[in-house]
């Protein structure tokens, strides 16, 4: 037990947690991003998934590591491009579009990593990104070590939040974002396009999953494996919800989420015996009842869901 | 400069409905022809490999109803829920409670009468799907709690109650991986043609076919749940508990997706292991909205999916195509049919000014 | 004032149809520059949808619009805005989530500000705020402020881009009497500096009040243009209602027994948590039509939805047959016996998507003739189907049609057939003609004297005056959720119910 309380234990537990957080946090605010302007994008799974596919295989054949997070946010933000074409100029329900660009986004991705490496016996490796240590943030006394020893994309992802943040809340671009999303109609009125606002949330949005996903193929580990996403995409639909479509808050159940999986993880390590499982639940649990008293609230962007067309009832 | 926009257009004659699922799976089988060609692949081997592998020999012709079994019942359990307009996305967690409950009942059932034990098995896993769809039934009527996240959320609680219980109490004593003990023999399904893994669960999806139809047609609940799946406020007007219908609703829905839990322990596996589903919680969203909602509908979708998921094994060993053609396809499936289903509302108008 | 200057806004032959019904037809308006000029009319009368195309929100067929004398094509509203249009409608477009502020300046980004100047904004704010009197905290949230506020937003947002033509729709409907007071003086404030407002409108005394021209119209017609001191009261109330004489009805003369439906007290409240009725008393006999006139958002829909049991009042009770209705609970009225036809007929009463069998059992589909434990009986309603058909006329390709492919008029004979097939003991009709052809009217009323003449109690809702006139035994007038006046159709003038219904007590 006093194991626990040791500092190298504790550092590193902090170390694990921005690491594991990480692609949850750039799938979340880029989720952050699409249900405030008013749509609800269930293909983040898929999308993280072609990104981790579509980066490994740019690094793996090019050698450089930037221009495979590049090819990710790319390919993230053509499947953004398709949900909007689907859900927002065609007006299809989201859910299903979503959940049909997840499925197609899933084989391609499969489909292509066979089709480029076939089925070796050794999965293919590259070699990942270094963790930085910041200079003088990294000697700070018990956080220091762990917490600022990361990847560059972990550092991207603190600085993405509070600019998410600013440009919600503190750019006309960002009041339009969230106009769109509360009532296209008051958007429509005063001249905002409607259509395109939710078009260029999407492909950002999609662009910031395909980095979340090529997160874990570039740095946290150095391969591509079927499973690599794991349901992180959908634990961003969740923290979405629990961070109450705020960046901050967001973010915030992506660190709690990243806590209880290192933890568990170092938990198992020292042959501790709580069930895992029962740990990684709490987040969605935590989730379901941010669910019920949100649902009584009015955080939830009131025009969530409902495609918009002008002109459809008569005068 | 030209403008297009969507405009509604008059209702299409019957005749034309039908056709559409038909011409959609056509222009998907059209399109798949472009990844099977940058794959390599010489295109009319690949499309005959593809469908001599699921319905060439007597062995594939079977298989594909191994593989379409769990699919039908996923898909049954998605179309029920959705002609309500309960959008349940928590099939799969569903499909892991019914399993969850056969393997239980499936360990520890050996002091049972040997006729009794398949009945409670299949009872008991309907009734577990049953119950993990009717609690977002209830958030979502009582609380207001959208039906999509919730039905999504428990999917993922349900996973990490089975792997909970697969590193714990069900768990194979004496194994360190997460997987149970074997089932016991009264509890497996009947094996019904030789040589083969033709299976009573089969037999159960497609009875479960005529079961939902009977259901959303003779009966008066039926009725009910087609009515408020169309328009909640005229039957609420007309008198409808609307509360009981979805409920109800997303309890037989819940159920069907337990029972192909069931299905695949009992027929397939024999244990409980983490990766009893590949996902077909998930796909079987795919095939209700394929299949129109309709049984018969969802029946023929779930066959297609199963001829292309059991067909594609074989045109990956002849053509060198990777098998995940299959995802693609479904994925592709979906969409045109979505685009489809819309162009039976609206046409498309151009503006010129 | 500058006799017969330039027109502000000239709207030429404008013509807007939507499916089957035309709105504006070959609609003639002008706006002067300083003046407040008020487009009067029923609902329905195609104010609204002239001044939405105004404010380019729609795209008119045939017409052509000038503004400030230039031939302008509207596509959007923000070619309006840029050409000084601003039009604030009966629905607030508002995010109630958001600031004064965000509110108002949302949209207002130019190329050069990509980051929120509010500081600039909140200067500009203020200033608008004190030159016009309209003196509201820019960093409130929307939802806390009080209705009349909020129009005080909705005008800031308004006079924050610089508009000169206002388009106020319907702006007094849901304001207090001082609120009312409050915005006539600010509209006066901006005329006086050239603007134009344009002030739509069916409340007479107001109209009288701050317009300086009224403009009746009728079916999508203008009917009359009168400078308002050139005009009465009841000239106006006569040009909005319109003297088509009523077709001749076989009403025979039946006395009315017991009441079969009474009200006591009844309080409602509406969407806005406001009361849309207040402490209302109503009773109905058998063998009697009872009408209820008054144009419609005067608590009509509230009164009906608490008869129907989709609405709970919170103050009152209704008896049917002298047993108490369970509020808010629909079955309750149908196990009393209550005939309801909605006012909204495709959105509340019928399930367009299904076939004209599905919609006819709607209500029945549990009793032992159409079902034995759950199992259909689909023979019984087949010929039960077949038969309302047929004693109802209704045209359609038969039983299995799908109930959206009929016309209005059949549409409501399906939900006749439905609701008076068990002899109903009370019948609450709200509009039940509106949309409909003549064909189809005269049918619904020869219908309803013959329930009137089986011993059923009718509640009549409806904005057409005529329609009361030539079917109730009694005449009541609903205004701002209570009964103004109450007399017997041969008692009293049309021009006297118009007047009650435009809110002058007299």
């Amino acid at each position: 037990m006093d194991q626990l309380f040791n500092i190298a234990f504790l550092s590193g537990l902090m170390g694990a947690t921005m690491r594991m957080a990480t692609p949850i946090i750039y799938a979340t605010l880029g989720e952050i991003l699409t249900e405030r302007a008013g749509v609800l994008n269930l293909g983040i799974e898929g999308t993280m998934l072609m990104g981790a596919m579509t980066g490994f295989l740019v690094t793996f054949s090019s050698g450089s590591l930037w221009l495979g997070v590049l090819a990710a946010a790319g390919v993230g933000m053509l499947l953004g491009f398709l949900m909007a074409f689907l859900a927002v100029h065609l007006g299809l329900s989201q859910h299903v579009s979503g959940l049909g660009i997840t499925l197609f986004a899933t084989g391609l991705a499969m489909f292509v990593y066979r089709l480029h490496f076939g089925s070796p016996t050794v999965p293919p490796i590259i070699h990942p990104f270094n963790q930085i240590s910041l200079p003088l943030l990294s000697r700070i006394p018990l956080i220091g070590p762990g917490l600022f020893t990361q990847y560059s994309l972990t550092y991207f992802a603190w600085l993405l939040i509070p600019a998410l943040s600013f440009l919600l809340y503190k750019t006309h671009l960002g009041l339009k974002i969230r106009t769109v999303g509360e009532n296209p109609v008051v958007a429509d009125t005063v001249g905002v396009n409607v259509s395109l606002t939710r078009t260029l949330c999407l492909v950002i949005g999609g662009g910031l999953m395909g980095v979340g996903g090529a997160f874990l193929t570039l740095a946290h580990q150095n391969m591509f494996l079927i499973d690599v996403i794991g349901g992180r995409g959908w634990v961003a639909i969740a923290m979405v919800i629990f961070g109450n479509w705020d960046p901050l808050k967001g973010a915030l159940g992506a660190l709690i989420f990243g806590f209880l999986d290192g933890l568990q993880l170092r938990l198992q390590g020292m042959g501790i015996a709580v069930s895992f499982h029962l740990f990684l639940m709490i987040p969605y649990l935590l989730t379901i009842v941010a669910l019920i008293s949100v649902s009584r609230k009015a955080s939830i962007p009131a025009a969530l869901l409902k495609p918009y067309r002008r002109e459809e009832k008569g005068g | 400069m030209i403008t297009l926009r969507l405009v509604k257009r008059k209702p299409l004659a019957p005749w034309a409905r039908i056709l559409i699922p038909v011409a959609a799976v056509v222009v998907t089988l059209l399109l798949s022809a472009i990844p099977i060609l940058l794959a390599g692949g010489a295109l009319w081997k690949s499309y005959f490999y593809l469908f001599y592998g699921a319905l060439g020999t007597r062995f594939n012709l079977l298989e594909t109803f191994v593989k379409g079994s769990p699919l039908i019942l996923t898909g049954l359990s998605v179309a029920f829920a959705f002609r309500a307009k309960f959008w349940n996305i928590g099939a799969e967690g569903q499909l892991l409670a019914g399993a969850l409950m056969a393997t239980f009942l499936g360990v520890h059932l050996g002091g049972v009468p040997r006729p009794l034990v398949l009945p409670i098995i299949i009872t008991a896993g309907f009734l577990a799907g049953g119950v993990w769809a009717a609690i977002p039934g209830i958030l979502k009527t009582k609380l207001k709690v959208d039906d999509v996240v919730s039905t999504l959320l428990l999917n993922y609680v349900m996973w990490h109650i089975m792997g909970a219980l697969l590193f714990g109490p069900l768990q194979q004593p004496g194994s360190s991986w997460p997987r149970s003990a074997a089932i016991i023999d009264a509890a497996r399904y009947p094996i019904l043609l030789p040589r083969s893994r033709f299976h009573m669960g089969i037999i159960i999806s497609f009875l479960a076919v005529f079961v939902i139809w009977f259901i959303n047609n003779k009966t008066t609940f039926g009725y009910r749940s087609k009515a408020v799946g169309v328009n909640i406020r005229a039957a609420h007007f007309g008198g409808i508990n609307t509360t009981s219908v979805i409920v109800w609703t997303a309890l037989v829905s819940g159920g069907l997706a337990g029972l192909a839990g069931v299905g695949e322990l009992c027929a397939i596996q024999y244990r409980l292991i983490m990766d009893i589903s590949p996902g077909y919680g998930y796909t079987g969203i795919v095939i209700a909205m394929l299949g129109n909602l309709h049984p018969v509908g969802v029946l023929l979708s779930a066959l297609f999916f199963s001829v292309i998921i059991v067909g594609a094994q074989t045109m990956s060993r002849m053509t060198g195509v990777p098998t995940y053609i299959a995802e693609v396809i479904q994925g592709t499936a979906l969409m045109v049919m979505l685009i489809f289903l819309l162009f039976t509302e609206f046409k498309i108008q151009v503006l010129k000014k | 004032m500058i006799e017969n200057p330039q027109p502000m806004v000239r709207m030429s032959s404008v013509t807007k149809r939507f499916l089957d019904v035309t709105a504006n037809n070959q609609v003639d308006f002008q706006l002067y520059p300083g003046e407040i000029c008020s487009l009067l009319g029923e609902n329905g009368a195609g104010k609204t949808t002239l001044m939405n195309i105004l404010f380019g929100y729609y795209t008119c067929d045939e017409g052509d619009i000038f503004i400030k004398g230039e031939k302008i094509r509207l596509s959007s509203p923000k070619d309006a805005i840029a050409r000084g249009v601003g039009m604030i409608h009966q629905h607030f477009a508002l995010v109630p989530t958001q600031t004064v502020l965000e509110n108002i300046i949302i949209g207002t980004a130019t190329r050069k500000t990509f980051f929120l100047d509010l500081k600039r904004a909140r200067r500009k704010l203020l200033e608008l705020e004190k030159r016009f009197g309209l003196e509201i905290d820019p960093d409130t949230h929307v939802w806390t402020l009080s209705v009349g506020e909020q129009q005080k937003v909705e005008i800031l947002k308004a006079l924050y881009r610089d508009v000169d033509i206002l388009i106020m729709d319907e702006p007094t409907a849901v304001l207090a009497p001082a609120e009312t007071d409050d915005l006539f003086r600010t509209l006066k404030i901006l005329v006086s500096e050239g603007r134009s407002v344009v002030f739509i409108s069916h409340k007479l005394h107001e109209v009288m009040d701050i317009s300086d021209r009224i403009v009746v119209l009728r079916g999508g017609r203008v009917v009359a243009e009168r400078k308002t001191r050139e005009t009465t009261a009841r000239e106006l109330a006569n040009l909005m209602v319109g003297r088509e004489l009523a077709d001749s009805l076989d009403k025979k003369k039946v006395a009315p027994g017991r009441s079969v439906l009474e009200i006591q007290h009844l309080t409602v409240l509406n969407d806005k948590r406001l009361p849309a009725v207040t402490d209302l008393n109503l009773v109905v006999r058998q063998n009697e039509i009872l009408g209820m006139a008054g144009i419609s958002g005067n608590g009509q829909r509230e009164l009906s939805e608490a008869l129907f049991g989709l609405r709970t009042p919170i103050r009152g009770g209704i008896n049917i047959n002298d047993t108490p209705l369970r509020p808010g609970d629909p079955s309750s009225a149908i196990k009393l016996n209550m005939a309801r036809i909605p006012e909204d007929r495709m959105d509340t009463g019928l399930l367009m998507d299904l076939s004209v069998e599905e919609n006819m059992i709607l209500e029945d589909h549990g009793c032992g003739d159409f079902q034995t434990c759950g199992l259909i009986k689909s023979r019984n309603i087949h010929h039960y189907t077949d038969a309302l058909i047929r004693a109802y006329n209704i045209a359609t390709a038969g039983r299995d049609a799908v109930t959206k492919s009929l016309s209005g008029g059949n549409l409501q004979k399906v939900m006749l057939a439905r609701e008076l097939a068990g002899n109903p003991a009370v019948i609450i009709a709200a509009q039940p003609t509106r949309g409909l052809d003549v064909g189809a009217m005269e049918y619904i009323h020869r219908r309803l004297l013959q329930e009137r003449e089986r011993g059923a109690g009718i509640l009549l809702i409806s904005e057409d005056l005529d329609e009361v006139f030539s079917l109730s035994d009694r005449i009541v007038v609903i205004y701002e959720g209570t009964i103004m006046g109450e007399a017997a159709p041969h008692d009293v003038s049309r021009e006297q119910i118009g007047l009650w219904m435009s809110g002058v007590a007299q």
